[in-house]
């Protein structure tokens, strides 16, 4: 893209838009998104049709039949991702006063659980980000994911005289590497064939999934009639914080850590800086000397390990065994997640927890108000276009004045 | 050109001769192991060449080939072939691979038929029928990357209308207004993508998988919420009839594979010879193409080059929506959750193949449509490989032909990038 915005800017000038670019669009971002989404559910819903068939008779009728049928739904959501407020605070009073466990495990369960679930997307976001970064669009997360939670799960239940301090490594591991040879495959065939790696990793995910489907039903299958792995040994669990029912376990502040980790990498290591430059003007990069190869295997090789990190801490914290249809899209998700986050890690992570609170809610929003749990790809794909596309934003709110920032994300076949 | 250029050229295709060379070495070898090995002598493998069919006026023997001594001059070709290359170099590469490629397909129908039938008009048949959506999927991909628009969307505009062509078919009980539904949404969703990366200049990639994600989220949200509660009275559309072509019908072989097919078959037919005339003998393809190679200077000469890649990508949308209306209307007659199960990308693998020409195109679908008619079969002859791993041949071929090895395509130069006006 060559409008690329001259950076002749006062710095405080500067520091206001990176403000706007980072926080207030990604923001603006999601509520657009969660509206348009309230108006599926107002569309979508009986009572309210019927209200706005007779909106000229009572026009607050309308309105209000609108209002409940989001409430209801948006409440479910909320209350199934974060819990009841209230019920938290007096079960936190409760167990200051008395020691009970029970109500406060009860009370704190919806919020766990989100982040349980938050914990796949900011190893897949960070996977996804890294990749655009280098000017690498990483779509094959979702194969990556089912890979390395393969390699981790065969690792976990098949090794059984193992401590857990080298079990759990050497499974953590196991996914890691699975998942980079996933990635690293299309990044060779990129860098050496100019086989665009939007394609190829959507056929590694096919192959992915067709792959756990074989192994699910003949190598890896349990006994019993299901087709699912047989479960982990304990020493390969990420170890939890809490008793069943509650899954929060260490997988999540590895994620952080890994985040973290990946901060470093990219913006205080020569390599993260060789990876970004390659990213940001290719042709720049490989006149200064750089290796576009190697960088592009090593970038999707990375890539890779971190989605295969996701499917890795998945099955290792929260399911401990595979079952058919295991991801449920986080590869995809994670699509969305890297752009509003803007492709930094930080924002990988904030990011992560929205979709972790949003994808957790929804299965209660589906149970609770009968909003089936795909309204959230929805939305997701309205916030990928409305951060894609931040003219989109300025103009539904007349900001008129604010500079936008654009980063080239990917390029076209074979360059 | 400087001489140390030309050394280094000549050094890579040293390496890639002795690498393709080795390549074909070891596909003889896989030949041997795993097919000659696993043969007895005597056997022999039929190949049908009749439908089962009575109407048939003219009956063609079938094919019947000895297993061993048929896998054995396989081998040799394929030996000879590498021997080719080590010695007289890479030229020609695309036929000497594609030679290769045949023989070992042929090696492993052999085997796998080895005491048993097979029918190769069946097959024949559902190559064109798999390929069909492929190919209309690749032809909506030339249509708008001639135009230097990158769609990645397809995926999603075919998903999308495959659900409104049946809902609108078994709503008013009549196939062509699904049809025409159809097209309708994908020139709507074309649009969209249209308006995201011209106007507004959203990267075409992730406005594409944007498209995509929100095709699988709405599709499933409204089966879930609407098709499945009442199945008859939304999804259930039946399906076009099989048209007949009188006459040439009855062709030994070519009759029934060819003019014994439905009308979306017919279509794509029609549609390759007509966007392939378009866009290369009429002033409206050259225009697109101008504009997909050097906009600019299509601009200076007073070409509208908006206009050009917003009518190109909406016509190409079009071109998607009756690949859609395949998957339901054209083939089951009913909406299945993620049904398209990436013919789009693989038509995107096609158009490149086929160098972003409408007859290329279709000839490489047929290729993929060939890859996924052999894994059916394979399934139907129980032999000893999982079904998963034959499902992953279409998409395994897809990644092949992107590296490019058979043969390198060239984008249009603008391909991707979005213009600006000066």
């Amino acid at each position: 893209m060559e409008d690329k915005v001259n950076k002749t800017d006062q710095t405080d000038g500067k520091r206001a838009s990176t403000l706007v670019n980072n926080v207030l669009l990604p923001a603006l971002a999601v509520f657009t998104g969660l509206l348009a989404g309230a108006v599926i559910i107002a569309i979508t819903n009986v009572a309210t049709l019927t209200a706005w068939s007779h909106f000229f008779q009572s026009p607050l009728n309308a309105l209000s039949a609108t209002w409940s049928a989001v409430a209801t739904a948006y409440g479910a959501l909320f209350l199934g991702a974060i819990g009841n407020p209230k019920e938290i605070v007096a079960a936190f009073q409760n167990y200051f006063a008395t020691g009970q466990t029970g109500q406060l495990y009860k009370a704190i369960y919806p919020f766990t659980e989100s982040l349980v679930t938050s914990t796949p997307y900011i190893f897949a976001g960070l996977s996804v980000a890294l990749g655009f970064r280098c000017g690498l669009f990483n779509i094959g997360a979702e194969g990556q994911f089912y890979v390395g939670a393969l390699g981790s799960c065969f690792i976990g239940y098949s090794i059984t005289t193992l401590p857990w301090f080298i079990h759990l490594p050497l499974a953590l591991l196991g996914g890691a590497l699975a998942g980079a040879i996933w990635g690293a495959i299309p990044g060779y065939l990129k860098a050496k064939f100019g086989a665009h790696e939007v394609v190829n990793t959507i056929m590694m995910n096919y192959i992915a999934i067709l792959l756990t489907d074989w192994l699910l039903e003949g190598p890896m299958k349990a006994s019993g009639y299901r087709p699912v792995t047989p479960t982990i040994q304990t020493t390969a669990q990420l170890p939890r914080f809490f008793p069943a029912p509650l899954r929060f376990n260490w997988g999540f502040f590895l994620g952080l850590a890994v985040a973290a980790l990946v901060y470093w990498f990219l913006f205080k290591t020569t390599l993260g800086f060789e990876i970004r430059a390659v990213g940001s003007n290719p042709n720049a990069a490989k006149y200064a000397g750089m290796s576009i190869l190697k960088n592009f295997v090593l970038v999707m090789g990375l890539c890779g390990a971190l989605a295969g990190l996701a499917g890795a801490s998945e099955v290792l914290g929260a399911d401990l065994w595979i079952g058919q249809g295991f991801s449920a899209g986080y590869g995809f998700d994670s699509i969305a997640l890297a752009l509003l986050g803007n492709s930094h890690p930080v924002g990988v992570v904030l990011a992560a927890l929205l979709f972790g609170i949003l994808r957790f809610g929804a299965t209660s929003m589906q149970s609770l108000a009968g909003i089936p749990i795909d309204i959230i790809s929805v939305i997701q794909s309205l916030i990928i276009i409305f951060v894609a596309a931040p003219e989109i934003i300025r103009w539904l709110y007349r900001l008129r004045n604010i500079r936008v920032e654009r980063t080239v994300l990917t390029r076209g076949w074979g360059q | 050109m400087t001489t140390q250029s030309l050394t280094k050229e000549q050094a890579t295709s040293y390496t890639r001769q002795i690498f393709i060379g080795a390549s074909l070495l070891m596909t003889a070898l896989l030949m041997f192991i795993l097919f000659l090995q696993n043969t007895k002598p005597g056997q022999t493998a039929t190949f049908g060449t009749n439908l089962s069919g009575p109407d048939q006026p003219v009956k063609i023997p079938d094919i019947v080939l000895p297993v061993q001594p048929t896998l054995y001059v396989l081998i040799g070709i394929t030996i000879l072939l590498a021997a080719w290359v080590l010695i007289r170099g890479t030229r020609a590469m695309g036929w000497l691979i594609s030679i290769a490629v045949f023989c070992f397909v042929v090696s492993f129908l052999v085997w796998a038929t080895q005491d048993n039938s097979f029918s190769l008009v069946g097959m024949l048949g559902t190559t064109l029928i798999s390929a069909t959506p492929i190919a209309l999927a690749a032809l909506c991909g030339v249509m708008s990357e001639r135009a230097a628009v990158v769609n990645i969307a397809i995926e999603g505009i075919m998903l999308t209308c495959a659900q409104t062509a049946v809902v609108a078919a078994t709503l008013t009980q009549n196939l062509y207004i699904g049809l025409i539904v159809a097209i309708l949404t994908g020139a709507v969703i074309a649009a969209i993508h249209a308006v995201l990366v011209i106007r507004f200049k959203v990267d075409q990639i992730v406005s594409g998988t944007a498209i995509n994600i929100f095709a699988t989220g709405a599709t499933a949200f409204i089966a879930k919420f609407y098709l499945q509660k009442d199945i008859n009275l939304l999804n259930n559309s039946g399906t076009f009839p099989t048209i007949i072509i009188p006459g040439l019908s009855k062709i030994p072989i070519l009759g029934p594979v060819f003019f014994d097919n439905d009308l979306i078959f017919y279509i794509t037919v029609m549609l390759v010879v007509v966007v392939h005339f378009l866009l290369f003998y009429t002033p409206w393809g050259l225009r697109t193409r101008a504009v997909g190679e050097h906009p600019k200077a299509a601009d200076t000469l007073g070409i509208n080059v908006y206009l050009m890649r917003y009518v190109n990508v909406i016509l190409g949308g079009m071109i998607a929506g009756v690949g859609g209306a395949y998957f339901t209307i054209g083939s089951v007659g009913r909406f299945d959750q993620d049904m398209t199960n990436g013919k789009g990308f693989i038509g995107l693998a096609a158009m490149i193949f086929g160098n972003w020409n409408p007859i290329g195109a279709y000839l490489a679908s047929l290729l993929f449509g060939f890859a996924d008619s052999l894994q059916l079969k394979m399934q139907i002859l129980s032999i000893p490989i999982p079904s998963e791993f034959l499902a992953m041949a279409p998409y395994i071929v897809t990644i092949i032909v992107l590296t490019g090895v058979i043969g390198r395509a060239i984008p249009p130069a603008a391909d991707g990038k979005p213009y600006e006006k000066q």
